[in-house]
């Protein structure tokens, strides 16, 4: 006997199954029901934002795509930070050039400084972003660089992760090797339980509200 | 890890003269303590929040065989290979045998204490894989050969003066003092490993049944570059570990993260399903998730199976007066503070730990605290019973507790002995009415008095009140 059956023996000597054990597990999940939630304002996106920045993200707003290169030209220029990195595929289309940017349409490696992406959604609860992991949305974008610049759509800010999740269930079969929910900027508090910002992920977190 | 709980006594003298550990122990419970405190009040319904937590995880075990299956299943389903493990050295005789298939020579590591239960580093070594903690606290303790002394912030008894000591000998760099320069030197000596590195281990602090996952809370980003950059990637977790669906997570994660670092939540909640897709640039091959028993299937359907709902917050440590006092490493294992006290027994035998579920002053804060609603002041209860049922306890513990016993049973000669005790002891204590030596507990009175009982006892009064 393996240890897999010996394992599931002993789990099933100690709570033994009825016909009715299989079936309670496929009923909850067909129901899958959700806990309780925390209540809300109705303005979703004011919520998400102070949310966000309290977990020390930055938070600027652009009327429509176009805008989006001059904002983070500014940023970027501000905090003497470097004017080039990459982007997810989806966003090479930006006048990038026009802003003194150079962004490659290319997963991140250890040497890109900046890496824009867009989200799946966002949360308002917490003020986090989640970020699909596929071909056109490398996961190493959001990771590898010191900063992080994503493209949120005001309109796909939900209010719970439950909500984020039922978004997913319409939208794809199932989930994606990767599935992150980011917020803010990586941190470690490991030494003297000080917060620290920026451990093995990005330093700082720009979010570019922008109806796409 | 070796288990050398049975030096409890022992070490908890030691602790408690360590000045340095003292003044760690203190910023924890401002920090950790406060820092609850301050965002669990977000939840406005907590008590209802905790209640479902504790359905959850009740849920699952009630029927864990079947979750089990279920998550294994879908997780198959999507390319990942489940293994099963009934003891640590099982979990270390699978990894290094992954490690082998794959030829892998080195691996990056998120903290994962179900791999400190197996000693898991120390086994690959000795297969040949060079290995590599990641997490900041980890990676300060591998290179101090130390081991972790809290289940969340693992090098807590550590401060910072300490730390760049290590570094400066360690990476032999000019030693820094600032707290935002030890960790970018720690970040650029890591960066490369995880580059590097052919497989990545971590643990899980759920599976989730209906999609086959296993989701991790991190803050570092270490957890994300560990299973996302190596080609292989293992998760390592005990088999209690299984939440049912996307929508029963999000309940606990609203407990977890506030409970844990006072935090609403932590910086990535990463869930990683299966192998990379066929057109991904990135992405882990092979994804093995092991399921460690290591003693938890003997827990459940029994009266101990509710310490199974404990989803690792360390909540219950914080609160400890016991804790804050001793810190992690007198509990001698893995699991230090209230949970530790009852699950190091429990997986590793009462004989061996048999003064940690006495370690405790019952005050209750932990059960006040734990999100999923462990009773752990009735669990360690239980273990103490165990203990005095085994013959565990000793002789002149045995006699009093069945002297007290006998007492209780014969209430005349119970309220006779305590009238004698009450006027012995007035007449003991003299003018000041304090006791400075109390007979048979020496150690007690040793480091203060006890003040002599005033006036009568509660019967005789109880009586004069009723012929008035």
């Amino acid at each position: 006997m393996n240890a897999r059956e010996k394992i599931l023996g002993r789990l099933r000597d100690a709570r033994p199954a009825d016909d009715s054990s299989a079936i309670k597990v496929q009923q909850h999940l067909a129901w899958h029901p959700r806990g309780p939630l925390l209540p809300l304002p109705n303005d979703l996106v004011a919520h998400f934002v102070e949310r966000a920045l309290k977990l020390s993200s930055d938070v600027l707003k652009a009327a429509e795509r176009t805008e989006i290169p001059g904002l983070l030209a500014t940023y970027l220029a501000e905090r003497a930070l470097p004017l080039s990195g990459v982007c997810w595929p989806q966003l090479a289309d930006l006048p990038w050039d026009a802003a003194g940017l150079t962004m490659q349409p290319r997963p991140a490696s250890n040497l890109d400084l900046v890496g824009v992406t867009g989200a799946f959604c966002a949360i308002a609860e917490t003020g986090t972003l989640l970020l699909l992991g596929g071909e056109k949305t490398p996961a190493t974008t959001s990771l590898l660089p010191e900063t992080h610049v994503a493209i949120v759509d005001p309109a796909r800010i939900v209010a719970s992760m439950e909500d984020a999740w039922a978004l997913l269930r319409t939208e794809f079969k199932e989930p994606p090797r990767t599935v992150n929910f980011i917020s803010g900027p990586s941190r470690t508090a490991d030494i003297e339980q000080t917060v620290t910002l920026g451990a093995h992920g990005p330093y700082r977190v720009l979010l570019i509200l922008c109806p796409v | 890890m070796q288990n050398r709980s049975v030096d409890f006594n022992r070490q908890v003298t030691i602790k408690l003269a360590d000045v340095r550990l003292q003044e760690a122990l203190a910023r924890l419970q401002t920090r950790f303590v406060e820092g609850r405190k301050a965002v669990i009040s977000e939840i406005h319904d907590l008590q209802d929040t905790r209640d479902a937590a504790a359905e959850i995880r009740d849920r699952v075990l009630n029927n864990l065989e079947h979750w089990l299956l279920h998550f294994e299943q879908q997780a198959t389903r999507r390319g990942a290979i489940v293994h099963w493990a009934e003891t640590g050295q099982d979990v270390n005789r699978i990894v290094a045998e992954i490690a082998a298939s794959h030829g892998v020579r080195t691996a990056v590591k998120s903290k994962s204490m179900v791999s400190e239960e197996c000693g898991l580093n120390e086994a690959l070594e000795a297969a040949g894989v060079k290995v590599m903690e990641t997490d900041l606290g980890e990676y300060i303790l591998q290179i101090a050969h130390e081991a972790p002394s809290h289940i969340v912030a693992p090098v807590v008894h550590k401060n910072k003066d300490e730390i760049s000591d290590l570094f400066a000998k360690i990476h032999q760099l000019p030693r820094k003092t600032g707290i935002a320069e030890l960790c970018r030197e720690a970040r650029e000596i890591l960066r490369p490993a995880f580059l590097n590195a052919d497989m990545g281990i971590s643990g899980a602090n759920f599976l989730i049944a209906e999609t086959g996952s296993a989701l991790i809370v991190t803050n570092e980003g270490n957890g994300r570059l560990t299973t996302t950059l190596p080609r292989v990637h293992v998760a390592i977790t005990g088999i209690e570990k299984v939440v049912p669906t996307l929508e029963d997570v999000c309940t606990l994660l609203r407990l977890l993260p506030r409970s844990a670092t006072g935090q609403s939540i932590t910086n990535y909640v990463s869930m990683l399903t299966g192998v990379r897709g066929e057109h991904d640039q990135e992405g882990p091959e092979h994804f093995h998730i092991i399921l460690l028993d290591n003693g938890r299937s003997s827990l459940l359907g029994g009266e101990m199976q509710e310490m199974l709902r404990c989803i690792r917050c360390g909540a219950c440590m914080n609160h400890c007066p016991v804790y804050q006092n001793i810190g992690g490493h007198a509990y001698g294992w893995v699991y230090p503070g209230p949970m530790g006290s009852i699950l190091t027994p429990l997986l590793g035998g009462l004989e061996n730990a048999p003064d940690l579920p006495n370690a405790s002053t019952l005050c209750g804060a932990c059960a006040v605290v734990c999100p999923v609603k462990i009773p752990l002041p009735d669990l360690l209860r239980k273990l103490r019973e165990k203990q005095l049922n085994a013959g565990m306890k000793s002789r002149q513990e045995t006699f009093m507790l069945r002297a007290w016993a006998w007492l209780a049973l014969h209430p005349n000669i119970y309220a006779l002995s305590t009238r004698i005790a009450v006027r012995l002891m007035q007449r003991a204590a003299g003018h000041d009415k304090l006791l400075h030596n109390l007979p048979g507990a020496r150690g007690w009175s040793d480091g203060r008095d006890f003040p002599a009982p005033q006036g009568k006892t509660f019967r005789e009064l109880y009586r004069q009140g009723k012929h008035r």
